[in-house]
C-alpha cells in the first residue's frame, strides 16, 4: 500500500525571563517547593495579573525569527479547567487573536530541504507540578497528591506547525533547527528533560492520497523519544491499516520505557475548555517601532550560521553542523579562530576531540576548561610539527581535565618532536646499523621493509621523532647505502 | 451632639486640630456598635481591638506632632469583600470563613496610609451576588429604618453600618449596583467610580470587566473625599487608568447652572414604584431651581442590558471563583473522598450558597461550547449597543439621571425565592457597569418612611461633575436622613 506520514507538532518553550509571566516570582529552576511564589501564582483572592514586558518582547523576536506577522493587537484568553496544578484553575493563555502567526522555519534534510509552515506563536503560562502517591502514578487513583507551585506561572511560548512534516526524521529535525533558533534568540533554556521545552505530535498515516485519522502523542521528553514515539506510532497505524482496521482519533501517551504508545482514558481529554477574552488583562499592541527595533536586533539564525561557517571557512557541511546547532560550541570555533590558526585544523579539533570531550562531562562549551587560546595553541603545535595529532590528542585531553596549557604540558612531560635533524640521524644510522637484514630487503626492492625500520625509529625515539623528518632521513641514508 | 453624628470630614478635622482623639471617636462607635449591632447586623467580623490599637498610635504620632495621615484616627467599615492583611476576609461564604489574607488591597492600604482606622468587615451577598444581603453566609442585615426590611446587596453591611452611625464612612464594591443601591434603600451616598478608576487589587474578583470599588459615605463632602484618596492608577492592575485623578473635593461649588440633564426615558417610567418616580421628579424639580436644564432621553438598548449582565457576570464569575477548589486555602469538604473531582464537588457543594452556585451554572453554561456566541457573544454585542447609546447622549447630556432603585427597601424574605424579581432592583443601576461610567446614588427624599435614591451618571472619568450635581441636589433639599435606629 501507498502510506503517506503526516506530522505537526505543538511545541512548548519556557522563555528565560528572570521574573513570572504575571507576577515578580522567580523563574530559577528547582528550589524548596512553593518558595518561588506570591499571592498572584498562587491564585489567591482578589489578586490581579499584570503581563511581563520582557516575555512579550522574547515572544515576538521568536515570531520574527519564524518568519510570522506579528499582530497589532492580540489578547489573552482565560481555558478554563480544573486540575491540582492550575491556582486558578484557568490558564491564561492566547486562543483566536494570538501574537504572532503565520510564518515558517525550514529544515535541511540533507538531499532536500523542507519549509514547514508555523500556523501560530502565542504567550501563556504554565502550570505547578503535581507528584501523585500510589500505585498509579497518576491522579487517578492517588492516595494523595503533592503540588509544588514554583513553576506556575512562568512564561511559555506555544508554537504550532502546520502538518507539513512527512517523516519521524523530519520531525526531530525541526525540533533540532526550533531549539537552535531558541538559543540563537537566547529567550529559552530549551532542555527538554527538565521540561523547559516540551512537544505534543498528531501523526496520521494515510493512504493512497486519502488523509488518515489524526492521533495525538504526549509525553516525549527528548528529541529520541520524539523520533521513537513518532516511527513507533508511523508503525502502529500502518499495522492497523494493513489489517483492514480503523486508527480511532485519540491521544496516546508515550512510554519511554516500554518504547510503545498506549491509548488515554478518554476522560481526562473530554474538556470544554471555556475559552472567554481575558478580562484582568488589556491587549498586547506592540508599538510598530518597537517591532522593528526587534527585528533590526535579531541575531544571526542558525541556518544562516551554518552557510557563512561553509563559505567563509571553507567547512564541510557535517562539521560546520557539530558548530552551529550547539550556539556555545559554535562561538567557541569563531573566537578559536579569531586567534588566528587555519579554521579547517581548528574546526576538526572543536568539533571532534573536545565536543567529545564536553559531551562526555556534560560541560557547555563557555565552560569549556581548554579555552579557545588552549585549542588555537594546540592547533600551532601540531601545524608546526612540534607535535604528532597522535600526541595532541593526549594533550587536549590532559589539558582538559587539568586546566594546564597545551603548551605547558607539553614542555613540563618533554613531548616536542625530535626535530633536530643530528639527533634524528643519529638514530637512523643506529637503526640501520642494527637491522642489515631489513636494510638489504629494502635495497632488494621490498617497499615492506622501510616500514619496519621507520617504526624502529620511532620506537628508539619513543615516537618523538618528526615522522616526515625521520622518514626523509630514512630514505637517505639507505640511498646513500645503495 | 454624639461623635458618631458627624461625618467623616468634620471627625478628621476634630482629630487632627486634637479636640478630640481618635481612641474617643473609635470608642464613641464601638459603643454604638455594641448598641445597634444585635439588630442591625452590618458587621460580619469587628476589629474592635485592632481599632482601638491603631487609635492609640495615631494619637501618640498626633501628640508628637508627627504626620498620621490625610484621614488620621477616622474610623471605616471594609466591605468584606476586600482583601486585608492578617484579618478575616470571607466574602459573607462558607468556602472562606477562615480565610486570613497574606496582602492588602489597594483601596485597603490607601486609606490605612491615610490614617483611617478599620472598625470592621462588613455583611455582603456570598462574593457580592445579590440585592439584598440576604445572601449572606453569616446571616441577614437589618435595614436601619426598618428592621424588617434589607438594606439593599450586595454592600448591604456597608450601607447599613454608615446609615446606623456604627462607621462615618465604608468601602464597597459594585458589579451591578452593589454600592447604588444599598445607599438609596439605606439613605445614604455611594458612588460607582469609572472603571479602572480604583484599583480592583485585593477585591475578590466577581466581574472582573464590572466590578469597581467605590465610596459609601452620609454626605457628598465625604464621597468626594473617600473617592479622592482611593483613586488613581495601580501597577498591580492591569485595567486601571494611568492617569491622576482629579480634586473631587474641591470641584463641589454646588454651581450647577446652565448644566443639561437627561432623564432616562427606559429607567425612569415604567416598572419603576409610582412613589420612588414622584420622589424622584421632586428631586428633578429642584435640581431645575438650580439652573439645570432637564430633558427626556430615550436609550433604547438599555431594554437588553439586564439580559446582557446576567450573562456577562455569571460568565466572569463561573471563571473568577473557580480557584475556590479546598485545594491551597479556604473551606475544604470534611468527606473521606475517593478522589479529587468527588473533593472537588463535595467542597464547592458545601462551601457556596445557593445564588453563588446558580450564577456559576449560569455562567459555564454561557461559556460551553456550542452556546458561547448565542449567549456571551451576543451579550457583548449589546454591551457595545448600550456604550454607543451612552456616547450618543453625551453630546447632548451632561449627565444622565434615573431612580437608582425601582423600590425601597424591600421586606426581608420577600424576594429571596424569586430571583429574577430580585433581579430587577438593579435594573437602573446595571448599564452603567455595562458601559464602564460612573454614576452616584444620593437621598432624594422618603416614600412612606423609606428613603428613595437619585441616580446621577456622566461620562467616563467626569466624577467631579456627577459629584457636584449631586452636591447642589443635596444641598437644596436639605433632607434629614438620620434613621430611627
Ligand atoms: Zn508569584
Amino acid at each position: 500500500m501507498d502510506f503517506e506520514t503526516i506530522i505537526g507538532l505543538e511545541i512548548h518553550a519556557e522563555l528565560s525571563t528572570k521574573s513570572k509571566m504575571f507576577c515578580g516570582c522567580s523563574t530559577v529552576f528547582g528550589g524548596e517547593p512553593n518558595t518561588k511564589t506570591c499571592p498572584v501564582c498562587l491564585g489567591h483572592p482578589g489578586t490581579l495579573p499584570v503581563a511581563n514586558r520582557k516575555a512579550i518582547e522574547y515572544a515576538i523576536l521568536l515570531g520574527l525569527a519564524l518568519n510570522c506577522e506579528i499582530a497589532e493587537r492580540s489578547i489573552f484568553h482565560r481555558k478554563n479547567y480544573f486540575y491540582p496544578d492550575m491556582p486558578k484553575n484557568y490558564q491564561i493563555s492566547q486562543y483566536d487573536i494570538p501574537l504572532s502567526r503565520n510564518g515558517f522555519l525550514e529544515i535541511d534534510m540533507g538531499e532536500y530541504k523542507r519549509r514547514v509552515g508555523i500556523i501560530r506563536v502565542h504567550l501563556e503560562e504554565d502550570t505547578g507540578k503535581s507528584i501523585h502517591v500510589g500505585e498509579s502514578g497518576r491522579i487517578h487513583g492517588a492516595e494523595r497528591s503533592l503540588e509544588d507551585f514554583n513553576r506556575a506561572g512562568i512564561p511559555l511560548v506555544e508554537i504550532v506547525t502546520e502538518p507539513d512534516l512527512r517523516s519521524p526524521e523530519e520531525a526531530r529535525n525541526f525540533m533540532m533547527e526550533l531549539r537552535a533558533v531558541l538559543e540563537y534568540l537566547g529567550i529559552s533554556d530549551c532542555k527538554m528533560e527538565e521540561g523547559s521545552l516540551r512537544c505534543d505530535a498528531n501523526i496520521s498515516v494515510g493512504v493512497g492520497g486519502s488523509r488518515g485519522t489524526k492521533v495525538e502523542i504526549k509525553n516525549m521528553n527528548s528529541f529520541r523519544a520524539l523520533q521513537r514515539a513518532l516511527s513507533f506510532e508511523e508503525k502502529r497505524q500502518r499495522d492497523v491499516l494493513l489489517k483492514g482496521g480503523i486508527v480511532t482519533q485519540e491521544t496516546r501517551h508515550w512510554d519511554e520505557a516500554a518504547g510503545i504508545t498506549h491509548a488515554l482514558r478518554t476522560k481526562e481529554e473530554a474538556f470544554d475548555y471555556r475559552y472567554f477574552p481575558e478580562p484582568d488583562l488589556v491587549p498586547i499592541e506592540p508599538d510598530p517601532p518597537w517591532v522593528e527595533e526587534l527585528r533590526r536586533s535579531l541575531p544571526e539564525m542558525p541556518a544562516e550560521r551554518l552557510r557563512r561557517f561553509i563559505s567563509e571557512y571553507g567547512l564541510p557541511k557535517d562539521i560546520a553542523k557539530v558548530l552551529v546547532y550547539d550556539k556555545k560550541l559554535g562561538n567557541f570555533y569563531e573566537e578559536t579562530v579569531r586567534k588566528g590558526e587555519n579554521p579547517i585544523e581548528i574546526a576538526k579539533w572543536v568539533a571532534g576531540d573536545l565536543a567529545g570531550l564536553l559531551n562526555e562531562a556534560s560541560i557547555d562549551a563557555d565552560l569549556s576548561p581548554v579555552r579557545p587560546g588552549g585549542v588555537s595553541e594546540l592547533v600551532h603545535l601540531v601545524e608546526s610539527g612540534v607535535i604528532s595529532g597522535r600526541m595532541a590528542k593526549d594533550v587536549l585531553k590532559e589539558a582538559f581535565e587539568s586546566g594546564e596549557s597545551p603548551r605547558q604540558i607539553v614542555s613540563r612531560k618533554g613531548l616536542s618532536q625530535i626535530a633536530d635533524s643530528n639527533e634524528i640521524l643519529a638514530i637512523v644510522k643506529q637503526v640501520i646499523k642494527e637491522n642489515p637484514q631489513a636494510v638489504s630487503d629494502y635495497l632488494d626492492g621490498k617497499e615492506q621493509a622501510l616500514k619496519y625500520l621507520m617504526g624502529q625509529v620511532m620506537k628508539l625515539t619513543r615516537g618523538k621523532a618528526n615522522p616526515k623528518m625521520a622518514s626523509e632521513m630514512l630514505v637517505e641514508a639507505l640511498k646513500m647505502r645503495e | 451632639m454624639e461623635l458618631t453624628e458627624k461625618d467623616a470630614l468634620t471627625l478628621s478635622k476634630l482629630i487632627s486640630k486634637r479636640e478630640v482623639s481618635s481612641k474617643e471617636v473609635v470608642d464613641a462607635y464601638l459603643n454604638r456598635i455594641e448598641k445597634v449591632e444585635p439588630v442591625i447586623h452590618a458587621f460580619i467580623n469587628l476589629s474592635a481591638e485592632l481599632a482601638r490599637k491603631q487609635a492609640l498610635e495615631i494619637d501618640e504620632k498626633l501628640s508628637r506632632g508627627e504626620e498620621a495621615g490625610r484621614y488620621a484616627g477616622v474610623p471605616i467599615a471594609i466591605k468584606d469583600v476586600l482583601s486585608t492583611k492578617s484579618f478575616h476576609t470571607t466574602c459573607a461564604s462558607r468556602m472562606l470563613e477562615n480565610f486570613i489574607p497574606i496582602y492588602d488591597a489597594t483601596a485597603v492600604r490607601k486609606v490605612f496610609n491615610a490614617g483611617c482606622v478599620m472598625i470592621g468587615k462588613a455583611n455582603m451577598d456570598e462574593f457580592a451576588m445579590g440585592s439584598s444581603t440576604e445572601n449572606s453566609y453569616f446571616g441577614v442585615t437589618r435595614n436601619p429604618w426598618d428592621t424588617n426590611r434589607v438594606p439593599g446587596g450586595s454592600s448591604g453591611g456597608s450601607a447599613a453600618a454608615v446609615a446606623a452611625r456604627e462607621a462615618p464612612w465604608a468601602l464597597g464594591s459594585d458589579t451591578g449596583g452593589s454600592i447604588r443601591q444599598p445607599a438609596a434603600l439605606c439613605g445614604i451616598v455611594g458612588l460607582k467610580p469609572t472603571y479602572g478608576l480604583v484599583s480592583r487589587y485585593g477585591l475578590v474578583a466577581f466581574a472582573s470587566s464590572l466590578d469597581q470599588v467605590g465610596p459609601m459615605t452620609l454626605n457628598v463632602k465625604d464621597c468626594a473625599a473617600l473617592l479622592g484618596l482611593i483613586a488613581g492608577h495601580d501597577p498591580l492592575d492591569s485595567t486601571s487608568i494611568p492617569r491622576t485623578p482629579d480634586e473631587y473635593l474641591s470641584g463641589l461649588t454646588g454651581d450647577v447652572r446652565g448644566l443639561k440633564a437627561g432623564v432616562v426615558k427606559e429607567i425612569s417610567g415604567e416598572g419603576i414604584d409610582p412613589d420612588v418616580l414622584s420622589c424622584f421628579y421632586k428631586g428633578i424639580g429642584a435640581l431645575e431651581e438650580c439652573g439645570v436644564h432637564v430633558e427626556e432621553v430615550t436609550l433604547p438598548s438599555f431594554e437588553y442590558a439586564l439580559s446582557a449582565y446576567y450573562i456577562i457576570a455569571p460568565a466572569e464569575a463561573s471563571s473568577n471563583l473557580a480557584r475556590f477548589d479546598g485545594i491551597r486555602y479556604g473551606f475544604r469538604t470534611e468527606c473521606d473522598c475517593a478522589d479529587i473531582w468527588e473533593m472537588y464537588d463535595r467542597t464547592r457543594s458545601e462551601g457556596f450558597g445557593g445564588e453563588v452556585k446558580r450564577r456559576i451554572m449560569l455562567g459555564t453554561y454561557a461559556l460551553s461550547a456550542g452556546y458561547y456566541e448565542a449567549y456571551y457573544a451576543q451579550a457583548q454585542k449589546i454591551r457595545t449597543l448600550i456604550i454607543r447609546d451612552y456616547n450618543r447622549a453625551w453630546d447632548k447630556f451632561d449627565v444622565l439621571l434615573s431612580p437608582t432603585s425601582p423600590t425601597t427597601a424591600f421586606k426581608i424574605g420577600e424576594k429571596i425565592d424569586d430571583p429574577l424579581t430580585m433581579y430587577l432592583s438593579d435594573i437602573c443601576t446595571i448599564p452603567v457597569n455595562l458601559a464602564g461610567i460612573p454614576a452616584i446614588s444620593v437621598p432624594c427624599g422618603f416614600s412612606k418612611g423609606l428613603p428613595v435614591g437619585f441616580q446621577i451618571m456622566g461620562p467616563p472619568l467626569e466624577e467631579a461633575r456627577i459629584l457636584n450635581v449631586a452636591y447642589a441636589l443635596e444641598q437644596s433639599l436639605n433632607l434629614d436622613m438620620r434613621p430611627p435606629v
